[in-house]
């Protein structure tokens, strides 16, 4: 097929993944015109590759597995009949005016252009890769990062390799470490550079399953081997992160898995100037997910890294929502905007403006783990205890309408050891 | 009979309270640090019976992807986890297969296909 296909949508929601489709889902289901575009071959983003359980329990009240979460949305968008492509590129996002966007993409069924009222953006993350953590040395095959590790072992049934270490204790690194150590391979050590480690508690219990040393407070600085991988060079750092000089040694392995976070993909978004938090990584949003461009939204981890499937979904149905509004309302109604502020030791805070129009969820990160904690909401006068808080664990705590109604320009949210 | 202590952090819900199992031989002399009765249990189940949901893959052929995920249907005993690990990595099954589909049976527990291929 040659020339450009020219169509018209109420709603193009970019990226295939879980927050894509629950907002895809939850627009046709609201009765909007939605077109749902993936540049993958298949639904569902990283979902098919996480054969894991500790998916869908607040979302489908059920505890699955990656593929099997990804599997129920696919199906559900399917039988309500939304329209979609995989393998589409989605190379350009125009905004026009406030109900005139357009979206250009190739894909193997033709150029497209799509002139739509709303954009809902939920094209995820990207891993980190070994030379943005400042890992040196040579470049010989065995340097993944966990992402291409679990595509490697979870889809095309192929093992990396044998030796393993691993960089970075947050839950993707610890979940390919019980992955190798479950096929036979021998996982080496888990390196972190923090104090503490990354991951969920549950995840945690993996390094003691398998009898994986975890090392807190270093880091790997150094890979040598030509051809492959055959051994990395560890170093102590000290509370401020500095290396502390004669506490290096080296661990051979064949295979070095990096899992050192993830920043959201907002290159698009950015291209039209949607103004990015640099906190998160992401764009600047308000309680329906609306980027600072009227009637672009965003949702999922293109917003902020989460650590639940489950919260990326609500979100996707946020943003669907708020799709709805803004077409019958030529906008999203509100009086005035709240400012949502980060307080003392709030490292991430979302959404960052409030309607007050509405009860919102707010998703927040502390800087550091406390115990015996009081989230404190001085503005309008709410307090909640916590027995203890912890960065790799998103705070996520509902804000009433009433209570949203109290401010006048501002919230500050802030986390107060008791 | 040797005393042993077995230390562990609750993953029943995100209060992660820091559980003490303490072992005199094969018996629970004490468990300490649970906050409600379901993490006693817990630490206690994980003494005396580890058991875990088994996840993997098994090659395919002439399905969409190279492999299906699959998992046990129900928790299998820690101390034979290896073992069927090794059984699964031997296994070749033919496509399409649907999600939810019993792949086939390890020592009676059910493999079930998670992902659709
Ligand atoms: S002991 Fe009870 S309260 Fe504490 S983490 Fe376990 S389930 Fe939660």
């Amino acid at each position: 097929m040659s020339g450009l296909h020219i169509i018209q949508y109420d709603v193009v929601v970019i990226g295939g993944g879980p927050a894509g489709m629950a907002a895809a889902v939850k627009a046709k289901e609201l009765g909007l015109n939605v077109l749902l575009l993936d540049d993958n071959e298949y639904l569902g983003g990283i979902l098919p590759q996480c054969i894991h359980p500790g998916f869908g329990i607040h979302y489908f009240k059920e505890e699955l597995t990656g593929p099997e979460f990804a599997y129920r949305l696919t199906k559900r968008a399917l039988e309500l009949g939304v329209d979609y492509y995989t393998a589409a590129r989605v190379l350009e996002i125009k905004n026009y005016s406030d109900i005139e966007k357009v979206v250009i993409f190739s894909s193997p069924k033709g150029a497209f252009e799509v002139w739509t009222k709303t954009i809902i953006y939920a094209a995820g993350a990207r891993e980190r890769h070994a030379f943005e953590i400042g890992i040196v040395g040579d470049r010989g095959a065995g340097i993944y990062t966990a992402g291409e590790a679990q595509t490697l072992m979870d889809i095309y049934g192929i093992m990396p390799g044998r030796e393993i270490v691993i960089v970075g204790s947050g839950d993707v690194g610890l979940i390919m470490a019980r992955r190798f150590a479950l096929e036979g391979a021998n996982v080496k050590a888990v390196i972190e550079l923090m104090p503490y480690p990354g991951g969920l508690a549950r995840n945690i219990m993996i390094l003691k399953d398998f009898d994986i040393p975890l090392y807190l407070s270093h880091k790997v600085v150094e890979v040598k081997g030509k051809n492959r991988v055959e051994r990395v060079k560890v170093i102590k750092v000290d509370e401020n992160l500095n290396e502390i000089p004669g506490t290096e040694f080296w661990i051979e392995c064949d295979t070095v898995v990096i899992s050192a976070g993830l920043i959201p993909s907002v290159k698009l978004l950015t291209n039209i100037g949607a103004e990015i938090d640099p906190a998160t990584g992401g764009p600047i949003v308000n309680d329906l997910f609306e980027t600072t461009i009227p009637g672009i939204f965003a949702a999922g981890n293109t917003v902020l890294i989460n650590d639940l499937v489950d919260y990326v979904a609500e979100q996707g149905e946020l943003a669907a929502y708020g799709a709805k509004l803004f077409i019958e309302n030529g906008g999203i109604p509100t009086k005035h905007w709240i400012k949502l502020r980060k307080g003392e030791n709030v490292r991430l805070l979302i959404p960052h403006y409030l309607s007050g129009e509405r009860d919102v969820f707010i998703y927040a990160r502390v800087k550091r783990p406390m115990e015996n904690v009081e989230v404190r909401f001085p503005e309008i006068g709410k307090r909640l205890r916590l027995p203890i808080v912890k960065p790799a664990e998103m705070l996520r705590l509902k804000l009433r309408k009433e209570d949203i109604a109290k401010a006048k320009d501002e919230i500050t949210m802030e986390v107060v050891p008791l | 009979m040797t005393s042993r202590v077995y230390l562990f952090t609750c993953i029943v819900c995100p209060l992660g309270c820091t559980l003490e199992v303490e072992m005199d031989g094969d018996k629970i002399k004490e468990v300490k640090g649970y906050t409600c009765p379901k993490g006693r249990e817990w630490a206690i189940e994980e003494v005396m019976n580890p058991k875990r949901v088994v996840m993997s893959v098994i090659k395919v052929r002439n399905g969409k992807l190279p492999t299906v995920s699959v998992k046990t249907a129900e928790p299998v005993p820690k101390a034979k986890i290896p073992e069927l690990m090794k059984f699964l990595a031997k296994l070749e099954v033919e496509g399409p297969i649907r999600v939810g589909q019993t792949i086939l049976e390890f020592e009676g527990i059910k493999i079930v296909a998670t992902r659709e291929t």
